[in-house]
């Protein structure tokens, strides 16, 4: 049983030098390729242990570079599958709707290249086991989504592409010294070994220096308020494609890398800065409801409103309990497949009314395109957390963490933050109801495009195995739940 | 027997499912090709056309000669119809079953699907089958398998009938999972499932605007009550370490009295939402935008009594926590009376309605709040009967002569005779006329109230909580494995609620009396006495409603009768002389200003005497202006404030960063314009630079 999501990765490096006539050829040669790394994905969700669900399986571990101690380490356990298997399906279900419908810009060769490129640098960042390597993957996605932005995004694209790429840089430079300020210190590079230790031979001043380090790097990529403002103009200019995999997979390498370096490598660090991580979450969830109340831009408050999902996953970590992280990881995979669906909704809406502009839009889709307003009715229903569909569980734990949190944290502090929470729940049900009175009720306008396109078998492809999953993991959270409560648990040291 | 419960819940959610994806595809399978082959034309097809295109075929398949005859038999090729009545109609005979079996032995039954862990408090998938929740079911699949056949004809014509259905069986699913939840967390995904669907159903003619409104808002403020709600069973549940509800209930010892009072209260915010309760009353009112038959299942019967059954379900927590009690009681008074005052001066069939809903509840938080539990849910049960009687026969009007407005009612008497004898049956019960079930159920909870007020504020029925004996039995030997019995050492005396309180609510129940006395009467008379003042000829409805009430009405007529059975529930001959007394008074009352209007023969609206305070009771008195004023616009200010803050100052700064670094390149780069002479200066000045420092500090 070797590294499958690593045969993924060279099969995927191959294509974009590869010949091949026609644009349509190559896109489905993309659409190929992702469908096979998902099939390995999936056989390796299927050929893993469950029973031992928090020890790294499928692994390889090889030398890289002796000199220097690198080593090339991959694998995967409870806390990375469910995310590998997430981008395999949503780098697939985008190459489908690429298909059908490609993005204005042409020149679907590089864009084939460049998702391949991005899918190998999310799938080696979910499984990297060595700091460099993690490092390496986390900076290979971003050129690939730059160029996407830059390339095939609206009207404004290039100051977005470039605002994009040079904060997250920035984020980068903070991480990879507190990579390396951890990795020398510890004397080690190695992920599992690190998160063995649970922080021993690192001093505390060097645990919450690193953690600083570090989890300001990842909180730019999650991203956290107040560091977000790369996120909405990201996404508003970025293509669907380019949404999709920014919002479902992209953000989820932040909190995902808290997860799995930064706690687990300064656990006192960790500790100290939580409260202040669990201030800045739950500013997010309020600040980001907020700023979705008043946005008129379908996308810009889809992606305001991932700020406000990344806090609740962010308010799950800071609690520093089993359940905390458990509703991280809950949270990124709902997030994951809810605002991946919004977004591939948005696109399709703005394709067909040629604006994202709700007032533009108008209101009466139901009457017009019922099952396009019938999907952004289900998406935003789901993704304001309602019980019986995915989003409902992450936020939940969260708070259910947030009111016990770890010995060491202030309780009445995360008390407050759990009340502040839970009303920001409130104005993100306010803000989604807005948009669907907005947009999907009402009569159409007169001068309202006639005739709204009906829906393509690409589009029903690309939404229906979000929507199913989305069903699935809410009806039966213990689809999720049973494989990551393991491995969470014994981050914290427990069995 | 829970396999059988679980069968109940997942029937109607199956039939959701399927309503949703595939019922109008039925119907085309059902009729057979030429309406299958209709779409295959159009380049746009859309559900709403696909509907109408069966629609249309179903008209044409429907000779009008054999229309009669045919109007059952449509029904069998009618797919939606058929998803959403057949599996009502199973669940209905399944929670009657269920209810029987108790009934013959009547110990809880538990099972449980799964564990899920969490980390923290597992969450246990598992239904808990007792007296209390199988009488519910047994509520629940009656009303909702009777709004579904009424709405096969109500909603005939609608081309939205698939979802429309399609959402009624969601719902009826979210509530019989509340009802037979055997955890906490699992209760409140149905509760919020409900909240989902009555936004839905409510918002069902989303065409018109104000629709649209209504339905946002109904989900909005039960959804702030749900935020209490949630934090409260989170409290409850890790403070008690478990989220099992029989299980929670036997470790109350555990967890500190503080944290108990708060969940409790928090509790009641979820509670006050769902029930209609003050504060959180005003969206009630609205969410009669949606279809009749909505609001006689939802918004009267079931979801809205979802609150009062789970005060009844964990009712220990409250019996350990009085105080919370007195607050519910002090919502309620205010509930009760408030709102029938201001159903007193409703323009609008319906929004009488909606209000004395909210009193009616109130009465049954009322019953809770002096610890009549038993008295309590045998409003709640009446209530449901004969509110979903009334809504009805209220839709069947509204049919009929197409306006909800009591001004264009009148003199139906004639018109409409099964409707009427229906109706009136059902403002009989409301108004607690005897022998109707209400004025058995709403005297249980006046004597209550009265125990209470004269001994001290204790509470009646709460002391059977804390003996070992096993409390009064409610609707015959079944209801003995209603109450959770605790081990009996919590506490030694029976719980008290400060006796001002308990007076109050007692004064205000008996003043609630001859108010809905009073409204009914008004009501019943202006739609079906004097002359009729609207146009067209209103004539009786289909079969398929009226027959539907007419059924429906026979239990809300005699369930009263049920309560003889038990000790608690049965008529004491001074408070119900007194209720008697007040509700001819309010009800006497009506009918003379009624009477007053000699010259016509239409009768006068007896809430004109109300004069200038008209409007305050016509609108509530004011409190959604005030919540406009206070919540709604300051939380949209602060949004439009918090889109401009971050624009020009979290990315202003961030921007700016960007901006000044330009600059400072900027700088940078005006030393390097290619001439070596500036360079080889600057290599120089650097030189001596160097070498001063060296030589001045070493």
């Amino acid at each position: 049983m070797t590294a499958i999501p690593l045969l993924g990765a060279v099969l995927l490096l191959l294509p974009a030098g590869r010949f091949l006539p026609g644009d349509a050829a190559v896109a489905r040669y993309g659409a190929g390729v992702s469908g096979a790394t998902l099939l390995v994905a999936v056989s390796a969700a299927t050929a893993f242990d469950y029973g031992k669900a928090s020890e790294t399986q499928l692994g390889v571990n090889a030398s890289w570079a002796p000199s220097i101690g690198l080593r090339f380490h991959l694998g995967a356990d409870g806390i990375s599958l469910p995310l590998i298997v997430l981008t395999a399906l949503l780098t697939f279900l985008c190459f489908l709707y690429t298909m059908k419908h490609p993005p204005a810009g042409g020149q679907i060769r590089l864009l084939t290249g460049l998702l391949l490129v991005l899918e190998v640098g999310m799938l080696g960042t979910f499984t990297a086991l060595d700091l460099v390597l993690f490092f390496v993957a986390f900076e290979i996605v971003l050129v690939p989504m730059y160029a996407i932005i830059a390339i095939w995004g609206g009207s404004d694209r290039s100051f977005a592409a470039r605002k994009f790429i040079l904060y997250t840089l920035l984020g980068s430079g903070l991480l990879l010294v507190g990579m390396l300020l951890v990795g020398v210190k510890a004397g080690t590079l190695d992920m599992t070994e690190l998160a063995a230790r649970h922080g021993a031979g690192l001093s505390r001043g060097v645990q919450i220096t690193a953690f600083l380090l570090m989890g300001l790097g990842f909180a730019v990529k999650t991203p956290m308020w107040p560091l977000h403002t790369w996120l909405p103009d990201a996404h508003t200019e970025a293509p669907t494609v380019g949404s999709v995999l920014l919002a479902g997979a992209l953000l989820k390498m932040g909190t995902y890398g808290i997860i799995r370096v930064a706690l687990p490598a300064a656990p006192q660090g960790a500790a100290y800065w939580a409260p202040w991580l669990g201030l800045f979450a739950v500013i997010g969830i309020i600040y980001g409801a907020l700023a979705c109340l008043a946005q008129t831009d379908l996308k810009r408050m889809i992606a305001f409103s991932s700020v406000g999902h990344m806090g609740f996953v962010l308010l799950g970590i800071a609690t520093l309990t089993p359940v905390g992280i458990n509703a991280a990881l809950f949270g990124n995979i709902a997030h994951g497949l809810i605002t991946g669906l919004l977004f591939f909704v948005a696109g399709s809406v703005k394709d067909r009314y040629g604006t994202g502009d709700l007032r533009e839009i108008g209101g009466g889709m139901l009457a017009s395109s019922p099952r396009l307003a019938g999907t952004l009715t289900f998406a935003a229903v789901a993704s304001l957390g309602l019980p019986g569909l995915a989003g409902f569980w992450g936020e939940m734990l969260a708070l259910l963490g947030a009111y016990k949190p770890h010995a060491a944290l202030p309780r009445t502090t995360f008390v407050v933050f759990m009340a502040v929470a839970a009303l920001g729940a409130v104005l993100t049900a306010a803000y989604f109801l807005r948009l669907l009175a907005k947009i999907t009720h009402g009569t159409p306008q007169p001068d309202a495009p006639a005739g709204v396109a009906r829906i393509s078998a690409y589009e029903y492809a690309a939404w229906t195995p979000l929507i199913a999953a989305t069903l699935l993991v809410g009806l039966w959270p213990k689809t999720l739940l049973a494989v990551t409560t393991g491995p969470v648990r014994a981050l914290f040291g427990g069995g | 027997m829970t396999v059988l419960a679980a069968l109940l819940v997942l029937l109607p959610f199956a039939a959701a499912l399927a309503g949703m994806l595939g019922g109008p595809a039925l119907t085309r399978a059902l009729r057979g090709a030429p309406a299958a082959d209709a779409p295959a034309g159009g380049t746009v097809v859309t559900d709403a056309e696909a509907d109408a295109d069966a629609d249309s075929a179903h008209e044409g398949a429907t000779p009008p000669a054999a229309a009669a005859a045919a109007s059952g038999f449509a029904v069998l090729r009618n797919g939606p119809a058929l998803i959403a009545c057949v599996p009502a109609a199973v669940s209905f005979v399944l929670a009657v079953i269920v209810g029987l079996t108790l009934w013959q032995s009547p110990r809880p039954r538990a099972g449980t699907l799964t564990l899920i862990q969490t980390g923290s408090v597992p969450i246990r998938v598992g239904l808990h089958v007792d007296g209390l929740s199988a009488l519910m079911a047994v509520l629940v699949c009656a009303v909702a398998l009777a709004v579904q056949v009424y709405s096969v004809s109500y909603m005939a014509k609608d081309a939205r009938y698939s979802s429309y259905a399609a959402f009624i069986s969601l719902f009826t699913a979210a509530m019989l999972l509340v009802v037979f939840s055997r955890d906490l967390l699992v209760l409140y995904a149905g509760w919020e499932i409900m909240g989902v669907c009555s936004y839905f159903l409510i918002g069902h003619h989303w065409e018109d605007r104000s629709n649209s409104r209504a339905a946002v808002k109904a989900f909005l403020v039960t959804r702030l009550g749900d935020v209490g709600f949630l934090i409260g069973v989170i409290m409850l549940g890790v403070g008690a370490g478990t989220f099992e509800i029989p299980r929670l209930l036997t470790r109350l010892g555990d967890v500190p009295h503080a944290t108990l009072l708060t969940a409790a209260l928090l509790l009641l915010a979820g509670v006050a939402g769902k029930s209609a309760q003050f504060p959180l009353h005003t969206w009630l009112p609205d969410a009669m935008a949606g279809p009749t038959p909505i609001s006689a299942l939802i918004h009267a019967a079931t979801m809205v009594a979802a609150g009062i059954y789970v005060v009844a379900r964990l009712y220990p927590v409250y019996a350990a926590a009085p105080a919370a009690l007195a607050v519910l009681g002090v919502v309620a008074v205010v509930s009760m009376v408030g709102a029938a005052l201001a159903a007193l001066a409703q323009d609008d069939l319906k929004r009488v309605l909606a209000y004395s809903t909210i009193s009616q509840l109130a009465v049954m938080a009322a019953g809770l709040a002096v610890g009549a539990r038993s008295a309590a849910v045998f409003h709640l049960v009446a209530h449901g009967a004969f509110k979903a009687v009334l809504f009805l026969a209220a839709g069947s009007v509204i049919f009929a002569t197409g306006t909800n407005l009591l001004a264009g009612h009148g003199g139906l008497r004639a018109r409409m005779p099964v409707t009427f004898a229906a109706m009136t049956v059902g403002f009989a019960a409301l108004a607690g006329v005897p022998p109707v079930s209400g004025w058995f159920s709403k005297d249980a909870v006046i004597e209550g109230a009265q125990h209470a007020a004269l001994h001290g504020g204790e509470l009646t029925a709460a002391a059977g909580f804390y003996d070992s004996t096993p409390p009064q039995p409610l609707f015959g030997p079944g209801s003995g494995a209603f109450v959770p019995v605790l081990s009996g050492t919590v506490h030694s005396a029976p719980p008290t609620i400060p006796s001002g309180i308990a007076w109050l609510i007692y004064l205000g129940l008996l003043l609630t009396v001859a108010l809905t006395a009073a409204y009914a009467m008004r009501a019943w008379l202006m739609t079906f006495f004097g002359e009729y003042r609207g146009t067209g000829e209103p004539r009786e409805s289909p079969r398929a409603m009226s027959w539907t009430v007419a059924v429906l009405a026979v239990p809300a007529a005699v369930l009263g009768f049920f309560g003889l059975g038990a000790d608690e529930l049965r008529p004491h001959v001074a408070s119900a002389l007194l209720g008697v007394a007040l509700l001819a008074l309010g009800g006497a009352a009506a009918f003379l200003l009624w009477r007053r209007d000699t010259s016509g023969s239409t009768g006068a609206d007896p809430s004109l005497v109300l004069g200038r305070a008209r409007p305050a009771f016509a609108a509530a008195f004011g409190v959604d202006a005030l919540y406009a004023a206070a919540i709604v616009r300051p939380v949209r200010r602060l949004a439009r404030g918090v889109a401009v803050v971050d624009r020009q100052d979290v990315d202003g700064a961030v921007v700016g960063t960007a901006r000044l670094v330009q600059r400072l390149a900027g700088a940078l780069r005006l030393p390097r314009d290619g001439d070596p002479q500036t360079y080889l200066t600057g290599v120089l000045g650097g030189v001596v630079v160097i070498v001063a420092v060296v030589v001045i500090f070493l």
